[in-house]
């Protein structure tokens, strides 16, 4: 489940650990914040002809299915970059650390990294309670930290890279399609409940409110229940001109079901799914041709550079293995961090952070710019429908890249502070 | 109206995979008083057993009807796997029951894994359960029509097992009186293996049913260990009947509550409900007569 354990984040037990690690690191904070800019406390040493850097994925547990994907793509482009010369003349030395589906883990895991390991940045982190437990150990630490996965926004930190899509890319695109190009005037909500889709729903609420669409239902069932019946009962008495699925994780596989058992389809009941990706597609066993999804890459996106991406990614790790959004994040992200790193001329935290604003690569997906100030990046929506071999092909995409505005602050019908 | 109707037919089939979950619950924690935390696990080797039974039979319109039986024996006999090496070491041990069969749980997701992946599996369901059919207005999912009809007739055959054959009588014997059972001949430890193997083994048949629902994949029994439980402890332990009266009655509260509410709330005030008779009735819907509790 690739996407779909991405935000199996959650809710309580994510919240507390994230807490607990946040006043863990807070004592050391002090130190850290002293420490912050002046070179002289990093440890990273490159004065021979390697750079380290920490990739931290969960190689175990819960999560290691999809994270393993974003270590492998992270290694591919390490590989892809050394053949090329490496960085600043530097080849990359790929330090490999486990998460293991734990937050706290993660933190510690990110503090060995930069403090024993002295390695310039880390990737990885895939959760949002594993990139919240992480937050503050890249802040005191003051190094730098790339995140692949889209996730709920409302977010941006000095010290954090956000390579997958805010909400204003997936979310609010995906609803600006179902207003100008299926004219939808009802909507009903079914979600996974916790922080992502109570968020992601809380946007298309104010959104909806905003443009005349009716919202007709909001469902929600716990990550580890699919009792979806009464839902889909639901859906079938309100008839919504479309479903907004924010289900995650297995979740989705009862919902479908349900969904097909009462005769639902995607001409008498369209989805469109945010966490439903072409792994996610082929785990669940009915007919989902024809139904949408809204990310801002496909295996199918059609590009010399995806072309190139595929075929390495196949060649390294078997013609079997598909590309997914976060994995192409996590790809495109090193380069990011390689053109950042040759316009600063340094490995330096802070120099490489300064020159980021507008660095720009050719990606996979398309082009991509860094947004200096939010620390996001301009990437391009794109709506896709399931094929009968559960491929995934765009049907339509946004107009370029879109800004990222992870707070919305350009959406006027916005109120963060609003129920 | 409409919703009465269509709530209670959506809560007799969440009712329906209740009872057929806490079936094999009945025997082994009914009955023997193991508290077996691995038995969603046997389920989950249930689900797994129809992947692979489709996976060797393709056309799923057959599958099912091999993945039955196939998946009763693989669950049964990892159940008295677990009976033979574990669970005869530790009865009247309760506690160290729990402990350790949660622990072979965490063992057996974790194989599955292994073995299959952390991806779900898709199992495809059979063409003949496409489709609904209309009762007072209300389109009945076949499926959950199959469900139903599955989890009566495991009721009707267990039933008749323990009331009819002489099987039956020799596992009431040993939960009523062991030692008595005993003295007149019957071998009480392979009353206990066969028992702990049934109870097993309908696990497994839960899980070809509940792929039919929902995803293939190494922790699904989760979702189903603590309701089950509560089915059987709110049914009264080791009675088939109150089990079957608790998990409709489960399934229809919920049911209701998720259509009221939303469908985490739904679960905690179902929860809050069976807390709430247990308070008033401790021994649940039928208390068990036994002279060896005395």
């Amino acid at each position: 489940m690739v996407k779909s354990r991405a935000r199996l984040i959650a809710g309580t037990a994510a919240a507390l650990s994230a807490a607990l690690v946040m006043t863990g690191c807070g004592s050391k904070s002090s130190d850290g914040d002293t420490a912050a800019g002046s070179s002289g406390s990093s440890c990273v040493d490159t004065s021979g002809d390697t750079v380290k850097l920490g990739f931290l994925n969960s190689m175990s547990g819960a999560m290691s299915i999809s994270e393993k994907t974003v270590s492998d793509s992270l290694n591919l482009a390490a590989e892809q970059i050394n053949d090329a010369g490496g960085i600043l003349g530097k080849k990359i030395e790929p330090i490999q650390e486990d998460g293991a589906s734990e937050p706290t883990v993660f933190a510690e895991k990110a503090e060995k990294l930069i403090q024993s390991d002295c390695v310039a940045a880390v990737f990885g982190g895939w959760t949002s309670s594993s990139r919240v437990a992480m937050r503050p150990v890249f802040k005191s630490l003051n190094n730098i930290l790339f995140y692949p996965v889209q996730y709920e926004g409302l977010e941006a930190d000095h010290n954090i890279f956000y390579t997958g899509a805010t909400t204003n890319q997936q979310i609010i695109p995906a609803l600006d399609f179902l207003r100008t190009e299926k004219k939808i005037k009802s909507i009903f909500l079914a979600g996974s409940d916790y922080v992502f889709p109570r968020t992601a729903n809380k946007i298309i609420k104010q959104y909806c409110e905003e443009y005349g669409i009716k919202v007709v239902g909001e469902e929600y069932q716990p990550l580890d229940q699919g009792a979806w019946g009464t839902a889909v009962d639901k859906i079938v008495s309100t008839k919504p001109d479309v479903v907004f699925n924010t289900i995650n994780g297995d979740s989705n596989v009862a919902f479908l079901q349900a969904y097909d058992d009462k005769g639902l389809n995607s001409s008498n009941a369209p989805i469109v799914s945010v966490s439903i990706a072409e792994e996610e597609a082929a785990a669940i066993p009915v007919d989902l041709t024809g139904q949408m999804t809204s990310w801002n890459y496909y295996q199918t996106v059609e590009s010399p550079e995806n072309a190139a991406f595929v075929k390495a990614f196949k060649a390294k790790f078997g013609e079997k293995r598909v590309t997914s959004d976060p994995m192409e994040a996590a790809y495109t992200s090193m380069f990011l961090y390689k053109a950042m790193v040759e316009k600063a001329g340094s490995f330096d935290t802070e120099k490489v952070i300064g020159a980021a604003d507008g660095i720009t690569y050719a990606a996979p997906e398309g082009k991509v710019t860094v947004n200096g100030e939010n620390h996001h990046i301009a990437k391009t929506n794109l709506i896709g429908q399931v094929q009968p071999d559960k491929l995934i092909k765009t049907i339509f995409s946004s107009d370029g890249p879109i800004e990222p505005d992870p707070f919305l602050k350009t959406y006027s019908w916005w109120d963060p502070s609003k129920e | 109206m409409d919703v009465v109707i269509s709530q209670t037919f959506t809560g007799a089939s969440y009712g329906a995979t209740l009872l057929l979950v806490a079936l094999g619950l009945t025997l082994t924690f009914g009955q023997m008083g193991v508290i077996n935390m691995a038995h969603g696990e046997f389920l989950m080797a249930g689900a797994y057993s129809a992947y692979m039974t489709q996976q060797l039979i393709t056309n799923a319109d057959i599958s099912i009807i091999f993945a039955l039986p196939f998946a009763f024996i693989v669950a049964g006999l990892l159940g008295l796997l677990l009976e033979v090496l574990v669970i005869s070491r530790m009865y009247h041990r309760t506690l160290d029951t729990l402990l350790v069969t949660f622990g072979v749980s965490l063992v057996l997701q974790q194989a599955a894994k292994d073995i299959f992946g952390a991806q779900a599996k898709a199992v495809k369901a059979p063409s003949w359960l496409h489709g609904q059919i209309p009762i007072f207005g209300y389109r009945y999912p076949l499926t959950q029509l199959f469900i139903l009809v599955l989890s009566i007739a495991c009721v009707i055959g267990l039933t008749s097992l323990l009331k009819y054959t002489g099987f039956g009588r020799q596992i009431r014997a040993t939960v009523q009186n062991r030692d008595l059972a005993e003295t007149v001949g019957v071998s009480t430890r392979s009353i206990d293996r066969l028992t702990f193997f049934i109870g097993s083994g309908l696990a497994g048949v839960a899980g070809v049913a509940v792929t039919l629902i929902t995803a293939t994949e190494s922790t699904m029994g989760q979702e189903y260990i603590i309701w089950a439980f509560l089915v059987v402890v709110a049914g009264g332990i080791g009675q088939i009947k109150g089990a079957v009266i608790a998990a409709f009655a489960l399934g229809i509260t919920r049911a209701f509550l998720t259509y009221w509410t939303d469908g985490s709330m739904a679960v905690v005030l179902t929860f809050l409900l069976v807390v709430v008779f247990l308070q008033v009735r401790p021994q649940g819907l039928f208390a068990t007569r036994t002279r060896s509790l005395a």
